[in-house]
């Protein structure tokens, strides 16, 4: 698995990192998503689908 | 041979089924499943559009061809509380790139990891409204005594509202609320609330502090990116879009668990289990009850209608939040409901709630604690009694005599 982000479209709402906070986090200075882990590893894979499935900005794409 | 008319639309449903106060609308199940996307009348004698399916609702809200600004012509007002003051309308109420930038001027704020650094405080204003309500003894007005206090004193706390003043604020901001005082009353509140952010800016201007207010003058105000008004709309904004929202989540799910001693007693013996109950009774409840409400800025097409530019569309996350299609068995609350999360409570899209992981930890901190220090809990009003808020935009109760 492959994560990629488009941050610019991100909201700052954190629902990426309420599901999945081994993989997704949020900049100190405003919120926005940063990727801890862009291929993690397969126990990961859920909820980072969970967080791309909920975010609602269609920031996350993940790539299998 | 007469082309048969269509009936005119019927207003937005608001009453929930008779005798399930904890039910949106029974008006919407049928919509969804045979009219999704139907017309609705507003009461000055336009129309617009009412969505009603899960992914209807995500796709509108996610569009931002779909506006947020309630200054454009179509947009629904009409009938509709909050929007009608266009003045200083503040971020909800915009579109990007000034909705994007005013925005990210508070995330950083409301990010999981503040808010989480802020539950230990969160606890300590819920113990102490606790200790009161038990030194006072039953039967108190839960809605009174905890679920609107807890939100007020969380803000006024991250706006940094002085200690001193808390109680000025406290009572303003219920007053606002109250439906039990008189319309004048409300207003002067209004006003005197007005002010008295106004005069907190200025002071937090002279001595910048740790909180919201005064980043954003130090960091925003002073250089220019925005003014004294708007500093103080963001106040007003952070305040009234938290305030009554978390109070009536909190009153109604404390309700709901304790007409539910299955789900309280799970939770009692597995405290980790909270989280997912609050997605669950966010879902549940869907407290807001008319929107979120868009403007089309061009012709749409949402499920085979075509929604032309400066047509209204009003938004049911109540109806979403039961589709059967997303979330089986939608009518039972499953405090383990696997997707629960998935819910439109907080809306979706760009201006999905920035309060929201704010209001959940308030909602999980409240809750648990109810659970463990006032096990025996129960209203102490039969159910009918209990005055429902089926005329507000915000669902919940007005009052909510308990006893222990
Ligand atoms: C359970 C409690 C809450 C519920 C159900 C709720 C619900 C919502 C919803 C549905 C929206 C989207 C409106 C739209 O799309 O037009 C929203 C936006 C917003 N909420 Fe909340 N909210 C809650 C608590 C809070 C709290 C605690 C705060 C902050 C202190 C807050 C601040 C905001 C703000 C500033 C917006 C505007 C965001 C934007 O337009 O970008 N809310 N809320
Ligand atoms: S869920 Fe989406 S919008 Fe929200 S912080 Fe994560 S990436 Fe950004």
């Amino acid at each position: 698995m492959k994560i990629t982000l488009d941050a610019d479209k991100c909201c700052a709402a954190g629902q990426c990192v309420l599901v999945a906070p081994e993989v997704f986090d949020q900049r100190d200075e405003d919120g926005i998503v940063v990727l801890l882990d862009a291929e993690p590893p397969a126990g990961q894979h859920d909820a980072v689908r969970e967080a791309a499935a909920i975010c609602p900005a269609a920031v996350i794409e993940v790539h299998e | 041979m007469t082309i048969p008319t269509a009936p005119a639309p019927a207003p937005l449903p608001v009453q929930p089924p008779t005798g399930c106060p904890f039910d949106p609308p029974a008006a919407f199940d049928a919509l969804r499943t045979e009219q999704p996307i139907s017309k609705i009348s507003l009461p000055d004698g336009s129309w617009a559009w009412l969505a009603t399916r899960y992914h209807d609702i995500r796709a509108i809200l996610g569009d931002t061809r779909f506006s947020s600004d309630t200054t454009l012509h179509g947009y629904p007002l009409s009938g509709m509380t909050g929007g009608g003051n266009t003045q200083n309308r503040g971020f909800i109420r915009r579109d990007p790139p000034e909705h994007t930038r005013l925005r990210r001027m508070v995330t950083r704020e409301f990010m999981v990891k503040r808010v989480e650094a802020l539950r230990p405080e969160i606890q300590r204003i819920t113990d102490e409204l606790c200790d009161a309500m038990e030194r006072d003894g039953g039967p108190v007005d839960l809605v009174e005594a905890l679920a609107l206090p807890v939100p007020s004193l969380v803000i006024s706390l991250l706006l940094g509202v002085p200690y001193d003043d808390h109680e000025v604020f406290q009572r303003l901001t219920g007053t606002l609320l109250s439906r039990t005082v008189a319309d004048e009353e409300r207003e002067a509140a209004r006003i005197e609330l007005r002010d008295y952010l106004d005069r907190l800016v200025t002071a937090k201007e002279a001595a910048p502090g740790d909180d919201i207010l005064g980043r954003l003058i130090t960091e925003q105000q002073q250089t220019g990116e925005i003014t004294h008004d708007e500093v103080a709309a963001f106040a007003a904004l952070l305040l009234i879009a938290g305030h009554e929202t978390t109070a009536n989540m909190i009153g109604l799910s404390a309700l709901t668990l304790m007409r539910d001693p299955e789900s309280a007693e799970r939770l009692r013996r597995d405290p980790g289990l909270i989280r997912g109950a609050v997605e669950e009774l966010l879902r549940f409840h869907s407290i807001i009850r008319n929107g979120p409400r868009r403007v089309a800025t061009t012709d749409i097409e949402i499920d085979g209608h075509l929604i032309r530019a400066g047509e209204g569309v009003v938004a049911a996350v109540p109806s979403a939040n039961r589709d059967e299609a997303v979330f089986p068995d939608a009518d039972r609350l499953d405090i383990t409901r696997p997707n629960a999360q998935h819910h439109v409570a907080f809306g979706y899209g760009i201006h999905q709630c920035l309060g929201q992981a704010l209001a959940r930890v308030e909602l999980q901190v409240v809750l648990a604690t109810l659970l463990r220090r006032f096990p025996a809990m129960r209203p102490a009003v039969p159910v009918d009694e209990i005055p429902f808020r089926t005329d507000m935009a915000i669902y919940g109760c007005h009052a909510l005599p308990v006893t222990w």
